[in-house]
């Protein structure tokens, strides 16, 4: 009751404060561009432009409600036509359109036009996580829910989601951009739709396998900005956030350096010859990050949409055999290539722990060296 | 041969037993068939409702997987519009358009009989994909490719069902306009039909143009899953947005064809009990032909951000703000049929006054949704879910409620109980308040649609939604109780039913006889 009381006042508090604390946030955001802002403008406009269509139509209604009642004694007038008021009503809107229709195609012409960027980003959309790509400083990497949340989602994780920070708003690895740059992002899927979206940068666009697309912002404070997928993918369709952390130029760069430099290091590492238990380890990493969503936890699957690997005929059969399932994937089923997607460490890593972890004793042992052979 | 049979049936009243119901030619069987049909289908769908907003009543995931929650979200829209509202509104066709222009039935009764028949298979055999390996159809009801490539066992099954769905939808149409073309009483011109049976013959050729499109663009999915096609497969040469393009061509024809027969019950129902005659006829019926022929070139406006050409953008945009001018010239117009009137406010006129605020609360939304920029923002979020079920819960279903209301009492020949109807209209009204208007917020705030599980600061809103949500649900069942009561019995209704009420059909008996206007009544 307590509760419902709070929310009953919550309610109205919200109404007239909005935006006091992000709970009751009731509003479009302001966001961080010129572009957020103008988009802002227009939600308010348009919204005061209903709310005042809205006081007077429902205003005469109301009022005819109360006067024009038979309870009252009021007699029906017998009219029922009058071509003055239909054509007022039909020319006054026009107009009001019209003048909504010339800031917004404004807006919309700025938007589309991402020509001129001062760098650009390749987005890839996949079940369920993002691949960032940065052609021109060879960076790539993939961004995953973190893990605390993926483990506070699951049923009955007995974790109160409170407790997370930024619960389903984190991720592993966030996309990293400079500020005051005009950034250009171009989207494109690996499996199915799915549409990237940060609310503070108005960039809201589907992410299309064999299509690209493009927008692009220009983010005038640093900060961290959060999103999620916003077209619909699949199971995990709510668990692949976005997150986006706008540095200032110098230590943007500071950045990119780190990630030229740990790239050189799991480069060096995956040409060596690895132990079981490190393998072990790493592909227990690599399985709860890359391929838990479908074959879950504890190697069982989904019946009847993700096959189990405990106990699979292929991850306890011949390595080739299981090495091409995970590598090619299986087209026109949700099983990705993952060979595009993983170092060859890693496919050694999780291939030796799907063979002898999950319930599997195989036994045997992949190499990065196997893994470079078949590239 | 046929004559005979015609002519034995006019002296005998309905079969007995179940066999009346299969082998039923008659308008009004039929037309009941279409209603019980889309009330069991309502409170079916209505359940997935609740399981999504129970689901959602706060963070973390306490009842459902998330694979399932979507299958909740894809049936639940699949059958709330399949099954549950255009049967209604069928139905209604079934039992008034006769009865309304003065004929003694359907123009065309045997396929009646099928167009109602089908239904009963194909949602069987919807509901039956929730049993199959793999669950029921999760990729929303939009089945957008290539996601609804991965649906399991179910995928024949959903396709085979809409094909069957738009096959009763389109014998059902062909019937109506064969109906209102050929079986106008002596007198009845078209420009003197009853505001219903326009907004339904514009209705039906809506769904004659748009349901083949439809069935061609699920066939065309079911090729590329199992013919090796690749219509919509980029990898093959297809384009997968092409079906986005082709689904919408249907889908934004099909939101019209779920809300303009409501235009016309409302507009039945405003004049009789405003005592008054309906404001701007004419302009009511130009209205609805020109809602009718914008929403072919206004389909993209779903999909703005799937990657167009700003001009095709700016056009989609533009086309689409311009429905806003009929669609205003029909609420400025009821407004004014209730202004000066000599207003009563039983359960039907309350309904048909909860329809037009609420209907326009969704109108607002969707001019606001039109801007292509502000659409960037909005889209996919909860602020369309709100717009959308505003303007199809106390929208489309509010008007098939004022019209069961309305027409109730001649159907049966007994009398609703009127404070149980009344208190039924404003428990629903406040609830679905409650449970649509703070979605608005969420989705401002950011919240996607169709997930599962969200971020916590989306939790208030989503907590009082989901307490809405069922109460709404609940107060539904009341509504079944009082039909039950009311074709069971209770207090007798006279033939002209409402005091304002005009029309063909209070001039019949409540209940009308099995076979009615077997002698066409003169119009003047
Ligand atoms: C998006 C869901 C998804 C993800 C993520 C995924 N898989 Fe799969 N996987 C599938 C599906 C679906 C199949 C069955 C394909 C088929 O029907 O042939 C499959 C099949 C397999 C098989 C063959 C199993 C059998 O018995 O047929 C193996 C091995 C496998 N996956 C390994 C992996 C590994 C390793 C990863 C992570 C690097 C991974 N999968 C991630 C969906 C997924
Ligand atoms: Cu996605």
């Amino acid at each position: 009751m307590n509760k419902l009381i709070q929310i009953a006042v919550g309610m109205m508090g919200a109404a007239f404060t909005s935006g006091a604390y992000a709970a009751w946030e009731t509003n479009l955001t302001k966001g961080v561009t010129d572009i957020s802002h103008e988009v802002y403008d227009l939600h308010m406009l348009v919204l005061y432009v209903c709310i005042a269509i809205g006081v007077l139509v429902f205003g005469a209604m109301i009022y005819s409600m109360i006067y024009h009642r038979k309870s009252k004694g009021h007699k029906a007038a017998t009219f029922h036509e009058s071509t003055k008021a239909e054509i007022a009503w039909t020319i006054v809107p026009v107009f009001i359109l019209v003048a909504l229709a010339i800031p917004a195609a404004k807006a919309l012409i700025k938007m589309e036009d991402s020509s001129n960027a001062d760098l650009t980003i390749l987005v890839t959309g996949y079940q369920w996580k993002w691949q960032y790509e940065y052609p021109e400083e060879g960076i790539s990497f993939f961004s995953n829910l973190a893990s605390d949340s993926r483990e506070a989602s699951a049923r009955d994780s007995g974790i109160d989601p409170a407790t997370v920070d930024n619960y389903l708003l984190e991720v592993d690895n966030p996309l990293v951009i400079p500020v005051g740059k005009k950034v250009r992002f171009l989207f494109t899927s690996n499996d199915v739709n799915h549409g990237w979206w940060v609310p503070d940068f108005a960039v809201k666009k589907d992410a299309i396998p064999g299509f690209i697309n493009d927008m692009w912002a220009n983010v005038n404070e640093p900060g961290i900005y959060r999103g999620q997928c916003a077209e619909l993918c699949g199971k995990d369709h709510g668990f692949m956030p976005i997150v986006v952390i706008a540095k200032e130029e110098s230590e943007y760069n500071e950045w990119v350096e780190q990630q030229l430099a740990s790239a050189k290091e799991t480069e060096a590492a995956a040409n060596k010859t690895w132990d079981m238990a490190s393998l072990m380890e790493q592909g227990e990493k690599v399985y709860t990050t890359s391929c838990v969503a479908c074959h879950q936890a504890g190697g069982q699957g989904i019946p009847g949409v993700f096959p189990a690997i405990t106990g699979s005929a292929i991850a306890t059969g011949d390595v080739a055999g299981h090495l091409d399932t995970i590598m090619n994937g299986r087209p026109g089923t949700a099983m990705q290539a993952f060979a595009g997607q993983l170092n060859d460490a890693d496919v050694a890593a999780v291939t030796t722990y799907q063979r002898n972890g999950l319930g599997n004793s195989v036994g045997d042992m992949v190499q990065p060296s196997d893994v470079k052979a078949l590239r | 041969m046929n004559a005979h049979v015609a002519d034995t049936h006019e002296h005998h009243g309905p079969e007995k037993g179940l066999m009346r119901w299969i082998t039923t030619t008659n308008h009004k069987d039929i037309g009941s068939l279409y209603l019980w049909f889309s009330l069991i289908m309502f409170l079916i769908g209505g359940v997935m409702a609740l399981i999504i907003r129970a689901e959602l009543f706060q963070p973390g995931l306490q009842f459902v997987d998330p694979q399932f929650f979507n299958s909740m979200t894809t049936m639940h829209a699949l059958i709330m519009i399949f099954g549950a509202l255009m049967p209604a509104f069928v139905g209604l066709a079934n039992w008034m358009i006769p009865m309304m222009i003065g004929a003694p039935d359907m123009a065309l009764p045997r396929m009646n009989n099928w167009s109602f028949w089908i239904l009963p298979f194909a949602g069987t055999l919807l509901v039956a994909t929730l049993f199959v390996e793999g669950g029921a159809p999760a990729s929303g009801w939009t089945m957008y490719p290539p996601l609804v490539l991965q649906t399991g066992a179910a995928f024949p099954m959903l396709i085979f069902s809409v094909h069957l769905l738009g096959f009763s939808s389109i014998m059902g149409s062909i019937n109506i306009i064969a109906t209102i073309m050929n079986l106008r009483a002596p007198g009845m011109t078209y420009m003197k039909m009853p505001l219903f049976v326009w907004t339904w013959f514009i209705t039906a050729y809506l769904l004659i143009a748009t349901m083949p499109v439809l069935a061609g663009a699920v066939t065309m999915l079911l090729t590329d899953k199992y013919f090796a096609t690749s219509f919509f497969d980029a990898a093959g040469g297809g384009d997968p947005v092409m079906f986005q393009h082709i689904f919408w061509f249907f889908g934004h024809p099909e939101v019209y064809i779920l809300i303009l027969p409501a235009f016309g019950i409302v507009s039945q129902i405003i004049p009789t009990f405003a005592r008054k005659p309906l404001f701007g006829y004419s302009s009511m019926v130009y209205a609805t032909a020109s809602i009718a022929f914008l929403s072919f070139i206004v389909w993209a406006h779903h999909m703005f951000t799937v990657g167009m050409p700003v001009a095709a953008e700016l056009f989609f945009m533009m086309a689409t703000m311009l429905i806003a001018v009929p669609t205003g010239v029909k609420v400025f117009n009821w407004v004014s049929t209730m202004w000066r009137g000599s207003m009563t406010f039983e359960t039907p006129m309350l309904f048909a006054i909860g329809f037009v605020m609420m209907f326009t609360i969704g109108g607002f939304s969707g001019l606001m949704m039109a801007m292509t920029p502000i659409d960037f923002q909005y889209h996919d979020t909860y602020f369309i879910v709100a717009h959308f079920h505003y303007v199809l819960v106390p929208g489309a279903i509010f008007s098939v409620m004022a019209a069961v209301y309305y027409w109730l009492p001649k159907w049966t020949g007994n009398m609703y109980d009127e404070s149980l109807g009344k208190f039924h209209f404003w428990i629903s009204t406040i609830f679905v308040n409650i449970l649509f208007f703070p979605q608005h917020f969420v989705g401002l705030a950011g919240m996607p649609r169709r997930i599962p599980d969200y971020s916590v600061q989306f939790t208030d809103f989503n907590m009082i939604s989901t307490v809405g949500a069922f109460g709404f649900g609940l107060s539904q069942l009341l509504f079944v109780y009082i039909i039950i009561k009311t074709v069971r019995g209770g207090e007798k209704a006279t033939d002209q039913v409402w005091e304002g009420a005009e029309g063909l059909e209070w001039t019949l008996s409540s209940p009308p006889e099995y076979h009615t206007f077997t002698v066409q009544p003169d119009v003047k």
